[in-house]
């Protein structure tokens, strides 16, 4: 997978990249806070579907939102192997549950292509761009796109 | 300084905390006044708060305050001298002065308006109190330490004239001169000695450019006082002894004159002297008074005794001052921090001696450090996990198998023990003293009594006890409403305590004392107690209770908390305004405390208030329900019960009451409520945890098992996902699980709103 690293012209990013429901993603690494593995949330009531739960990292209390129900791809059937990526965006620390966790990428910012205008899907607006490395595409997360807005969803 | 904003803006903001503690000092010495154990200090004790906050005030230019405290501070200045007495008409305005002062000051902070008529209307009485020739005379340093100039002085270079310090001038005679200040040519004479201390040095200031600025003001004759300076064998490398005394001729004023000083002048020993044809007047840079307030118990324990001294320059103090030298409360807080020069002669201790008996003095402030309430927050934070690691960490030995009796156990018990001090310690960094919310409730018992002419006095006690911060916080409204109260409608009115036979000065009495890892307080009147008939009348006429009910004295006394509820026939300008005891029982409980009454006819009420010490952590009862650990607030719960087939009765097509004694509740299934399972049919032997709602009315919450009740450490949810509904917060459990913690009130009110929603909706259905 680590073949064709483009240390070129152009900025360069630093991605995260892991799997969720069979597809790759991405994700800036700069927002990862850390990678721990699978606990189990405590359930919050009335909260969106896609949200698991808290739990606690190290005395702070963690919302974990399953990745997979947030892209519309179908809750996550939760085993060992699954990992929560913990990531800090917009004041905010939230874990996400993923798959696995792939690798680190290093692109240059002419590598990511705008994802083409797709309304009708469920994730189209959690998608900030898409880039192939190898022989896979891979989304790459627009993380704020994923958290609810602080007052709407809640209820 | 770097800042983009006003570079002034920290330290004035550090000036107003100082004010309130200065207010604060104010109105607890009137109190001490009032209640007649005032001695001379009191009185200036308080002179110097409304003089420090005057100076302060002057510097950052606040011209309302200054005006207001200037003519305070004139009046207070006559009582120090003796020349006027402290009668109860007096008192009464000084407090009212004081809690205006405090208007003006908040006021000023917060860039709003206060009320003026009243501060002008209390500037005429204070006027009147000491003749009117004196009253809006706006001379600077007037009131201040305006003494009659000692001719010896001016021989005398080396002498601090700062001994006019304000121990002094009380005795010195009071003739101001009212001219005004001004030669008759326009020009000023200004005689200034000034005395850098070691500190001013050390804070990389330069005298000679204080001196250059001086000369840019007129032609000044400057000449350096070397009195004071000793042999460098013999003196201390660092300490500081030149002088300066310095004549100034200028078109300046004095203002501008002391602005130069402005930087420097509590770091040093500063005199500015206006020299006219017939008179002097002294004014100093305000922020020297501003230390002389701080070392209140300094001068007053030995105003005249001590000798002036100079780290290192005690040698030829006698010489060259003869009979005149006096302490100046500047060189005695200095000199403890220079060392002492090898030829310090006996009279070099004794101000180290009175700096010693200062903690003993019960003004003497306490030294403390001002501390952002976020880093105190962050370490409570920390050390709430500290107990949760501590609590994990016995559980795994636990599970090991390691015995009780090994040294693994043995260490984690002592650690464990540790931890606990530590949490009790810094949740006590939090607490404050309960003073400056009982001083402001003296202010409202005050206001409210003069609002309804009753006479009465606020008794405190345990002003020390401490409670969290925010609890302080959130007491002031139900504490105001609740002292209101009694004065409005516990205590008679003033021919009823004739009857009553009675003393004619009502009783509040406020108190505060910690019991059981709890603060308890109590308000306590002295009034006609709770007419129990008239309250159950008015209880049964406004529907809240059945006629036929035969209520208990303890549960006639809780209809007050009734929503509702007021008893007073006539609605007063104090109360009766539309809240009543019900909010503040909702502010109590919302605090994590519960209120109760007691109350003796013709004897008084007593209002108790129980809070927890602190908000941080929450006395839980940990329960199970669908599987889930959730904790619920203790101080929510009324009773536990177990249910049988004879108290569950089904209304509707699956709701269900239970009946408590007579009365109904609906009950509540908390695993339904927080989707965790479906609906049960059949709910008896369930355990329901019956919950007072703060209507007086109850409702039951069913849960799988009761596990424990314990303290837990409340942990904020995210925002993010904006309010859950019924969950107030979470906690971590000694596993390191997350447990929710409930808010069973609201979870009680959402369980209603919803079930009218679907009620209305059956409606237009069917």
């Amino acid at each position: 997978m680590q073949e064709e690293r483009h240390i070129a012209e152009g900025s360069l990013i630093e991605l995260l990249s892991f799997s969720v429901g069979q597809q790759s993603y991405a994700m800036e690494i700069m927002s990862v806070r850390e990678i721990r593995g699978w606990a189990k949330p405590t359930p919050l009531p009335h909260a969106p579907h896609y949200l698991r739960g808290v739990i606690n990292l190290r005395g702070t209390v963690l919302p974990i939102i399953d990745l997979a129900g947030r892209l519309g791809l179908g809750e996550t059937e939760v085993t060992d192997r699954n990992v929560i990526i913990v990531v800090h965006v917009g004041g905010r620390t939230v874990g996400l549950l993923v798959d696995a966790v792939s690798d680190i990428l290093t692109l240059s910012s002419s590598d990511l292509q705008p994802p083409p205008d797709m309304r009708e899907s469920d994730d189209a607006d959690c998608i900030a761009a898409l880039t192939i490395v190898g022989e896979k595409m891979i989304r790459i997360l627009d993380l704020p796109a994923l958290l609810p807005e602080s007052d709407e969803e809640a209820a | 300084m770097s800042t983009s904003e006003d570079p002034m803006a920290e330290i004035k903001a550090s000036f107003f905390v100082e004010c309130e503690e200065l207010l604060e000092n104010l109105a607890e010495s009137l109190q001490i006044i009032d209640d007649g154990q005032d001695d001379e200090e009191t009185i200036n004790v308080v002179f110097r708060a409304v003089h420090s906050i005057k100076g302060g005030a002057g510097a950052f230019g606040l011209d309302d305050l200054v005006e207001f405290s200037h003519s305070y501070e004139t009046v207070l200045d006559q009582v120090r001298s003796g020349d006027l007495k402290t009668d109860k008409n007096a008192l009464r305005l000084f407090f009212a002065a004081a809690d205006m002062l405090s208007d003006i000051t908040r006021a000023s902070r917060d860039g709003t308006e206060f009320d003026r008529t009243r501060s002008q209307s209390i500037l005429k009485e204070l006027g009147e109190l000491i003749g009117a020739e004196e009253s809006n005379e706006e001379e600077e340093g007037s009131a201040a330490a305006s003494f009659a100039p000692l001719t010896l002085r001016l021989d005398l270079p080396g002498l601090s004239e700062d001994a006019a310090s304000d121990g002094q001038d009380a005795q010195v005679s009071e003739d101001k001169d009212p001219n005004d200040q001004e030669d008759t040519d326009g020009r000023h004479h200004y005689r200034i000695f000034f005395r850098p201390h070691h500190s001013l040095y050390a804070a990389n200031n330069e005298p000679q450019f204080i001196l250059r600025c001086l000369q840019k003001l007129g032609p000044t004759k400057i000449k350096a006082d070397i009195d004071a300076v000793v042999p460098l064998d013999v003196r201390p490398p660092d300490s500081a002894s030149i002088a300066w005394n310095i004549d100034l001729e200028t078109d300046a004023d004095l203002a501008e004159v002391q602005e130069i000083f402005e930087f420097v002048a509590d770091l040093c020993d500063l005199e500015i002297e206006e020299i006219g044809a017939a008179q002097s007047d002294v004014a100093r840079a305000p922020a020297p008074e501003e230390d002389m307030a701080d070392l209140a118990p300094i001068d007053a324990s030995a105003p005249m005794t001590t000798q002036a001294i100079e780290a290192g320059g005690t040698r030829d103090q006698n010489a060259r001052t003869g009979g005149e030298e006096q302490v100046t409360t500047r060189i005695a807080k200095t000199v403890p921090a220079v060392p002492e020069g090898p030829a310090a002669n006996p009279a070099t201790s004794k101000p180290a001696q009175v700096q010693a008996a200062k903690p003993t003095e019960t003004a003497g402030p306490k030294a403390t450090v001002r501390v952002d309430l976020e880093k105190i927050d962050r370490l409570v934070n920390l050390v709430g996990e500290l107990v949760i690691n501590q609590a994990m960490l016995s559980q795994s030995a636990e599970q090991a198998g390691i015995p009780a009796n090994s040294a693994v156990m043995q260490g984690l018990e002592e650690f464990m023990q540790l931890t606990r001090d530590i949490q009790e310690s810094v949740m006590m960094i939090r607490a404050q003293p309960v003073k400056s919310l009982f001083q402001r409730m003296a202010r409202i018992a005050r206001e409210a009594s003069a609002a309804i002419e009753k006479d009465v006095r606020l008794k405190t006690f345990g002003d020390t006890t401490e409670v969290d911060k925010t609890v302080i916080e959130r007491l002031a409204d139900p504490l105001t409403h609740m002292i209101r109260n009694a004065v409005d409608h516990g205590l008679e009115t003033k021919e009823g305590r004739a009857e009553a036979g009675k003393p004619p000065t009502g009783i509040v009495s406020l108190t505060a004392a910690h019991r059981s890892g709890r603060v308890i307080i109590e308000i306590t009147d002295d009034g006609a107690g709770i007419d129990r008939e008239r309250v159950l009348a008015r209880a049964v006429e406004r529907g809240l209770v059945p006629a036929s009910a035969t209520l208990s004295d303890s549960e006639i006394d809780n209809l007050l908390f009734m929503p509702g509820f007021s008893t007073a026939e006539a609605v007063s300008s104090l109360s009766g305004r539309g809240v009543g005891m019900d909010v503040v029982k909702t502010a109590i409980q919302s605090l994590g405390g519960n209120i109760t009454i007691t109350s003796e006819k013709g004897r008084g009420s007593t209002f108790s208030i129980s809070l927890p010490l602190t908000l941080a952590v929450l006395d839980g009862m940990v329960v199970q329900v669908a599987g889930e650990t959730l904790v619920i607030p203790l101080n929510a719960i009324v009773e536990t019960l177990t249910l049988s087939e004879d108290n569950l009765r089904s209304l509707g097509a699956q709701g269900f009451v239970v009946e408590i004694r007579g009365g109904f509740a609906p009950l509540i299934d908390l695993g339904v409520e927080l989707g965790y399972r479906q609906v049960q049919r059949d709910y008896a032997g369930s355990i329901v945890l019956v919950i007072g709602l703060d209507d007086g009315r109850r409702s039951t919450l069913v849960v799988d098992a009761i596990q424990d009740q314990r303290q837990v450490v409340i942990k904020g949810l995210q925002q993010g996902f904006g309010d859950i509904p019924g969950i107030a917060a979470a906690t971590i459990l000694g596993d390191g699980q997350i447990a929710l913690i409930l808010d069973p009130v609201g979870l009680t009110r959402r369980h209603h709103a919803a079930s009218v929603l679907e009620n209305s909706l059956d409606r237009k259905v069917g």
